[in-house]
């Protein structure tokens, strides 16, 4: 345990209840994840990566696609015979990469994406689809995408033009 | 009989039809389902992604106002919705810390009592066994029932339905006289939150999803998600790209597919809001 007491796995056990150690690199993780051959390195190489302990290892999951890519389908959790909370522990790293400001650039539209969603939500309490958007495509400079579909859902009334206002919604931005 | 009701954002939008014909099916079997009073978003996927606080502050604040509107039973029919609001009242629950500063937070009590349902559970409890006597037009069709991850995961705390092969939404579309069919995709992932940022991780994991119901020869896809729905209906022409084969298999929310056996109009359930057309036998 004394070995534990320092560096980041220290750091995420204690922020999310996740021993990395536990993880004895079965694969069931990785062979359940939808996502896995998409990302740069797939979830039990994450726990191996974590488990060096090192500045080194730490970084390289920080600034992995693989964060990004995870879609919190919690497959890895259920099929995992140690219960390790892999989903939880992705949140984690997400907000620790977002803070470290090393989030992987081929990711940064997957993060534009989030960030417009919850300014959509700050803004009106609930979510406005033609906001959001509208947002996302200002922060990804992605402005002809998606232009097809949009003619269709507007016809059939799936995106309602003006937003919905929430009462008491500074409760929540606070 | 009444019942709280949470539409969610994606209710009063893209997925409009969900709605209808959720309250259509609540009507028809005398359910008035009550929405809660100035609801807010669930927070969604990226809530949990980049703020912790606000994954639980969202959807504690929709638990505490329909606590406060006097509800003790909530039909979530959004699976997201569900998942979020689920996931976050067990957090409360077994964090008493936790209860207490969302609380406060809030300024609302949290009593963490509230009964949160999905579709499928209010439908076994209050319509289930009323359903066979009302079909005037059984959904003869074969159909890939298509629960995704969000229903059935994580499943120490939804505790809904088998965890592999959950089995509630083939129940009841037998019921309403379609054959469920057994595939492999059941609760494989569709791609979810994707589908703006990466049309292409959609376009495979939902391509996949809908190659394997067409090998099996299913007829429709029975889905209660709206993220499901939408990707693997409106996200289609990305889906077949990837699959190099034009598929017409429409993909229905169940609500629609026991509107449709119970007599209900194709306009009181939405259908003409389908991507992919549902065309009628």
């Amino acid at each position: 345990m004394s070995s534990e007491q320092k560096g980041f796995t220290a750091e995420i056990r204690s922020a999310t209840g996740v021993n990395v150690n536990r993880c004895y690199q079965c694969g069931k993780c990785s062979a359940g994840c939808a996502l896995s051959e998409d990302m740069d390195y797939p979830p039990s190489v994450v726990m191996r990566l974590l488990q060096t302990n090192s500045a080194e290892s730490y970084h390289k999951i920080l600034r992995s696609q693989a964060i990004w890519l995870c879609a919190s389908c919690q497959n890895c959790v259920t099929r995992c015979p140690m219960q390790i909370d892999l989903p939880q522990l992705m949140d984690y790293l997400r907000v620790q990469a977002l803070e470290k400001k090393a989030v992987n650039t081929k990711s940064k539209k997957i993060v534009a994406f989030h960030r417009a969603f919850l300014d959509s939500v700050r803004y009106t309490g609930r979510l406005y689809e033609v906001g959001l958007v509208a947002d996302y495509k200002l922060r990804t400079l992605d402005l002809l995408q998606d232009l097809s579909v949009a003619p269709r859902m507007l016809l059939k009334g799936k995106l309602p033009l003006l937003p919905e206002m929430v009462k008491g919604k500074l409760k929540i931005r606070s | 009989m009444e019942i709280g009701f949470y539409p969610g954002c994606s209710l009063n939008g893209t997925s409009l039809e969900y709605a209808q014909s959720t309250l259509a099916l609540a009507k028809t079997f005398g359910i008035t389902p009550v929405e809660i009073t100035g609801w807010s978003c669930c927070g969604a996927t990226a809530a949990h992604n980049l703020n912790h606080e606000l994954a639980v502050a969202l959807p504690a604040r929709v638990l505490a106002l329909a606590e406060k509107q006097g509800l003790t039973e909530l039909l979530v029919p959004c699976a997201a919705c569900y998942n979020r609001l689920s996931v976050t009242q067990h957090a409360l629950n077994t964090n008493e810390a936790l209860r207490k500063n969302i609380s406060q937070t809030l300024q609302m009590p949290l009593s963490g009592k509230l009964r949160i349902l999905n579709v499928m559970q209010v439908i076994e409890k209050y319509i289930a066994d009323k359903i066979p006597a009302k079909v005037v037009k059984p959904f003869t069709r074969k159909v890939a029932c298509y629960y995704g991850c969000l229903l059935v995961r994580p499943h120490d705390v939804l505790q809904f339905d088998r965890l592999e092969d959950p089995q509630s939404m083939d129940r009841l579309m037998a019921q309403a006289g379609a054959t469920p069919l057994d595939w492999g995709y059941k609760t494989e992932c569709c791609g979810a939150g994707f589908s703006v940022s990466r049309t292409d991780v959609v376009a495979k994991l939902s391509g996949k999803i809908v190659k394997d119901a067409l090998d099996r020869g299913a007829e429709a896809i029975i889905v209660a998600c709206p993220m499901c729905q939408s990707n693997l209906d409106m996200r289609r022409p990305h889906i077949d790209r990837y699959l190099k084969m034009k598929t017409t298999i429409p993909v229905m929310y169940i609500t629609q597919a026991i509107g449709l056996a119970v007599g209900l109009s194709r306009k009181e359930l939405g259908l003409e809001k389908l991507f992919v057309k549902m065309i009628d036998d």
